[in-house]
């Protein structure tokens, strides 16, 4: 399946998506030494973002946010690649300066953990693979 | 730019204007008078933010306006007496190196109007600190969104913003009419103000409507709107027959929301806690002004100090001061006069603070919630009696 959004940071990435139907802060809500969701109560709370597609609806919290998110990437713990519904400064800028692919106005709802997702450009698809039992 | 013709620096500052101008559909970007960057503070930044300025400085990066910084977690100069640890300094000093090899004087000050000409009625800039965007935009008319750091460096390098949010006459009206029916007759009064009206608006454009009207200073001014910034995240605000736009114009909408202030006691009880022994008794916050800075020295009146007293402020406004003998007598008390430095950026628990007493209720309010040190909040003459006696004055 493929999906038209708008490219906020223009490139190419691959990885396994991560989905979240809510929106995350990167300062406190990510710890940037292990790339795991810390915010108490939230829906990725203990999972780690390093190397996926992370889909989220937009950022929250601090502006310092960015710089979380470049560290990550200095770590080699950033996630791959960005979807938001609709993006905000801190994750766009975050995502700019740490040169991770973003794309925004995607419906979330076509994407589910584990699908394995290419974004390229304003371009993101979405492959389902066979359940395994 | 975009292309890269002019190194990465440049090119990545234009990717992050274009990116918020897609975001806030800009329709364009506006040249801008001056800029004015947040993320200074290692305590803020931390090793992530120090590194991509040192990234940025290597690229090439350098600035196009006139470019100042927010305050640092440290005086540039004094840290070492002031018992900053060693670690933190050369982090701290990195830093500050970085942006002076992008062309930035190292003036750090959350209040770059009270240095030199301040930016004109109408003028676009581009500033990060909260406190010093409310005052541009309500004080002096000027008109800036709330830069986050690298967004404001991006303006630096390129001279230019995208032009949405507050840059445009259209979004600069108040739906929020705040009538206040108490009397505001210190600093802290507005403060404690600005801290209520912040919670109750948020991000919204509050006109205010004050009676007795009064005529606040500066002083007073910036202490509501760094309250504001605080409690909510109020970027501009109108005062009725006092603040530029107000008088030139009508901001107030038809349909604007009432709120009603009939006194301060929520932002007293929030604020001002039950500690009784005092430490450190900080004033500054946004950074003194030469005026603040003679009252203090007035107030002390030659009298030695039991708490430490700090009173942060701009360097240029401390070589004012120490002209005028105002550092002398301070510093007689056993005060001290702090330049380039922000308490809430500060190593503070390392550096042996558990209680502080000050006027300012943005200090309040993050020593509280950021720091959890016990805080005192009141006006000045108490802050200052604290200071001599080394315990909240009853």
């Amino acid at each position: 399946m493929k999906l038209i959004g708008r490219a906020i940071k223009e490139g190419r990435a691959e990885g396994e998506a991560l989905v979240s139907h809510e929106p995350l802060g990167f300062f406190g809500g990510v710890d940037p030494e292990t790339g795991v969701v810390i915010e108490p109560g939230h829906e990725l709370e203990g999972d780690c973002i390093a190397g996926t597609i992370l889909v989220f609806p937009r950022g929250k919290g601090s502006t310092v946010g960015s710089y979380t998110l470049y560290r990550l990437r200095k770590e080699g713990l950033a996630p791959a690649g960005i979807v938001n519904s609709q993006s905000e400064a801190i994750v766009a800028v975050g995502a700019i300066i740490s040169e991770i692919p973003m794309v925004d106005r995607i419906d979330l709802f076509q994407i589910q953990t584990g699908d394995e997702v290419t974004i390229d450009g304003d371009t993101v698809e979405v492959v389902r693979p066979a359940r395994r039992n | 730019m975009l292309a890269g013709e002019h190194g990465p620096a440049n090119k990545r500052a234009m990717e992050i204007l274009v990116a918020l101008g897609k975001i806030y559909a800009a329709e364009e970007l506006v040249p801008v008078a001056s800029v004015q960057v947040a993320g200074v503070s290692y305590g803020n930044l931390g090793q992530a933010g120090l590194e991509f300025i040192q990234e940025w400085a290597e690229q090439g990066a350098g600035v196009r306006v006139p470019t100042t910084l927010n305050p640092a977690g440290m005086d540039l100069e004094a840290w070492e007496q002031l018992g900053v640890p060693e670690e933190y300094a050369q982090s701290q000093l990195g830093i500050i190196d970085a942006y002076r090899a992008m062309g930035i004087a190292p003036s750090c000050s959350c209040t770059p109007y009270l240095v030199g000409k301040g930016p004109g009625f109408g003028q676009h800039i581009a500033w990060s600190e909260s406190s010093a965007v409310s005052y541009a935009n309500s004080v002096l008319g000027a008109r800036t969104n709330r830069e986050g750091g690298p967004s404001a460096l991006a303006a630096a390098i390129t001279g230019r913003t995208a032009k949405y949010g507050l840059h445009l006459e259209k979004n600069r009206q108040a739906r929020h009419l705040v009538q206040v029916n108490c009397a505001l007759e210190s600093v802290a009064d507005f403060g404690a103000l600005g801290y209520i009206v912040g919670r109750e608006v948020e991000d919204a454009i509050p006109y205010f409507r004050i009676d007795p009207p009064g005529k606040p200073g500066l002083e007073e001014l910036k202490a509501l709107g760094a309250a504001m910034a605080a409690s909510g995240a109020v970027a501009l605000y109108h005062i009725e027959g006092t603040t530029p736009e107000a008088k030139a114009h009508t901001v107030l909408a038809d349909d604007a929301v009432p709120v009603i202030i009939e006194d301060l006691d929520e932002g007293y009880e929030a604020l001002d806690g039950t500690a009784q022994e005092i430490d450190l008794v900080w004033i500054g916050c946004p950074h003194a002004s030469l005026r603040e800075l003679a009252q203090v020295a007035a107030l002390l009146g030659g009298r030695p100090t039991r708490a430490k007293l700090w009173i942060t402020t701009a360097r240029a406004v401390l070589g004012e001061a120490t002209v005028r003998g105002l550092v002398e007598m301070i510093e007689g008390s056993g005060g001290q006069v702090v330049a380039d430095a922000c308490l809430i950026g500060a190593p503070v628990q390392e550096m042996g603070l558990s209680t502080v007493a000050t006027n300012s209720a943005k200090a309040a309010f993050y020593l509280h919630g950021h720091h959890h040190l016990e805080v005192r909040f009141g006006p000045l003459h108490r802050c200052v009696e604290a200071a001599v006696k080394g315990r909240w004055p009853g």
